[in-house]
């Protein structure tokens, strides 16, 4: 269960990025998760809740996005769905795998970012630097964001 | 009113950075840094006890770095080999990171070490995807664990430079199957070594030193497939772990992780360390 210091390390970047782009809150955390990542997305989102609170991306919601595995054979260049648990030979000629395609990703593929201060139950945000700021309802951007991404 | 900003950035960035300039200091003082993962009870500290050991009976200067959520037995029993060895205790986390591991080595680790041994927490799942700043390293399996451990666990047996198996000498007993064993590894690792011991009975005692010794010397280095990310049109290539921020368009599913910590020690990019075709999984069963 390392799914919470994966959610604190996507919450640290944000707030990197937040305060290096002079951002003031965060609509929307997008992940890509290979599915040979090693990381259960259920669990990343129970977490990531948790990892928000009190900082600039409180209230944040998490998008993740499945990424297949996918190899390729060194010897034949044949390119096959490597499953989980991952087949790494061939199908074909049996030969190892050069290589994964994909499936190995674990990074913020995007964040939109909310002109809206943190959305915090739990009062001010932690950082300094951060206007302190007190709760309130949601924010009106909410509203343009298509319900899938949740 | 709102805007989307494309980050492209690896997640674990920040430890693997950590462990990149780890492994670089490292190896600018001579040492190499053997990782070491394995379930709980799989015997890592008894092997480990022996290697260390025999470390000491020649002349090769080693040391040892035991984590543990609790307790200070491991460094206990290590330190009866008369090596530095240290306990870190991690306080219920289930992985070692390696701004951890650093702030343990400063001020500890002897400067004429050669190599050094880091015991990860007793788990297959978490340390998995930290990158330690290792040239090495080594998944330990014990013979009770059941054949199909490697496809339970395919990250870390996936991602491992060298395989184990512990505990040898009870293995008719218990009915291991070695070559069920043997095809799970393959399965997801293909090419990568299996060595077999038994601490108890000092089999296979010497091989561990001996793999890190020459990885050390610039020997080469296992690269598993699942440490090695292709793009749409090459045909493999060690790349260094996620560089994140936006510098990853051609490398899409690079991103740092737990992967690609087999480029560690420059030793270890010595030229023929790669071998895309994989080289059988050997057994050296005694």
């Amino acid at each position: 269960m390392h799914e919470m210091s994966v959610a604190l390390a996507v919450v640290g970047q944000v707030e990197d990025a937040a305060r290096a782009a002079g951002h003031a809150g965060v609509d929307t955390v997008t992940l890509r998760v290979g599915e040979l990542a090693g990381v259960v997305p259920d669990s990343l989102h129970f977490c990531f809740d948790l990892a928000c609170e009190g900082t600039i991306a409180a209230g944040a919601r998490l998008v993740t996005e499945r990424v297949p595995g996918r190899a390729r054979c060194g010897g034949c260049a044949r390119e096959w769905p490597t499953g989980l648990p991952p087949r790494l030979s061939c199908p074909g000629c049996g030969g190892a795998a050069a290589g994964l395609l994909s499936g190995r990703e674990l990074e913020i593929a995007a964040v939109r970012w909310s002109d809206a201060p943190a959305r915090t139950a739990a009062g001010p945000v932690r950082k300094a630097g951060a206007p302190p700021v007190q709760a309130s309802g949601p924010s009106p951007d909410l509203a343009a964001v298509p319900p899938e991404e949740r | 009113m709102c805007r989307t900003d494309d980050l492209r950035t690896a997640v674990l960035d920040r430890n693997d950075r950590a462990a990149d300039a780890l492994r670089a200091e490292l190896a600018a003082r001579g040492t190499v840094l053997v990782n070491l993962l394995s379930s709980p009870g799989s015997g890592k500290t008894a092997l480990l006890e022996a290697e260390l050991a025999l470390a000491g009976r020649r002349g090769v200067p080693v040391a040892a770095l035991t984590a543990d959520l609790a307790t200070e037995n491991d460094a206990n029993r290590l330190a009866r080999s008369g090596a530095p060895v240290r306990q870190v205790l991690t306080d219920g986390l289930c992985h070692l990171e390696t701004g951890m591991l650093r702030g343990h080595l400063d001020g500890w680790l002897p400067p004429d070490t050669r190599l050094l041994f880091v015991e990860n927490v007793g788990n297959l799942v978490c340390p998995a995807s930290y990158d330690l700043g290792e040239t090495l390293r080594v998944v330990l399996a014990s013979v009770t664990e059941g054949e199909d451990k490697p496809l339970k666990y395919p990250a870390a047996f996936g991602l491992a430079h060298l395989v184990v198996v512990t505990k040898d000498d009870i293995a008719e007993a218990v009915g291991f199957d070695r070559e069920t064993f043997l095809a799970n590894v393959r399965q997801v690792n293909p090419g990568v070594e299996v060595i077999s011991t038994s601490a108890r009975r000092g089999d296979g005692v010497g091989l561990l030193l001996d793999r890190a010794l020459a990885a050390g010397r610039g020997g080469p280095v296992h690269r598993p497939v699942m440490a090695t990310a292709l793009t749409g049109h090459d045909h493999g290539h060690r790349h260094g772990r996620g560089r994140s921020l936006a510098h990853e368009e051609h490398h899409p599913h690079d991103h740092g992780q737990a992967h690609g910590h087999d480029h560690a020690h420059p030793a270890a990019e010595a030229p023929g360390a790669a071998d895309p075709d994989g080289a059988p999984a050997s057994a050296a069963t005694r």
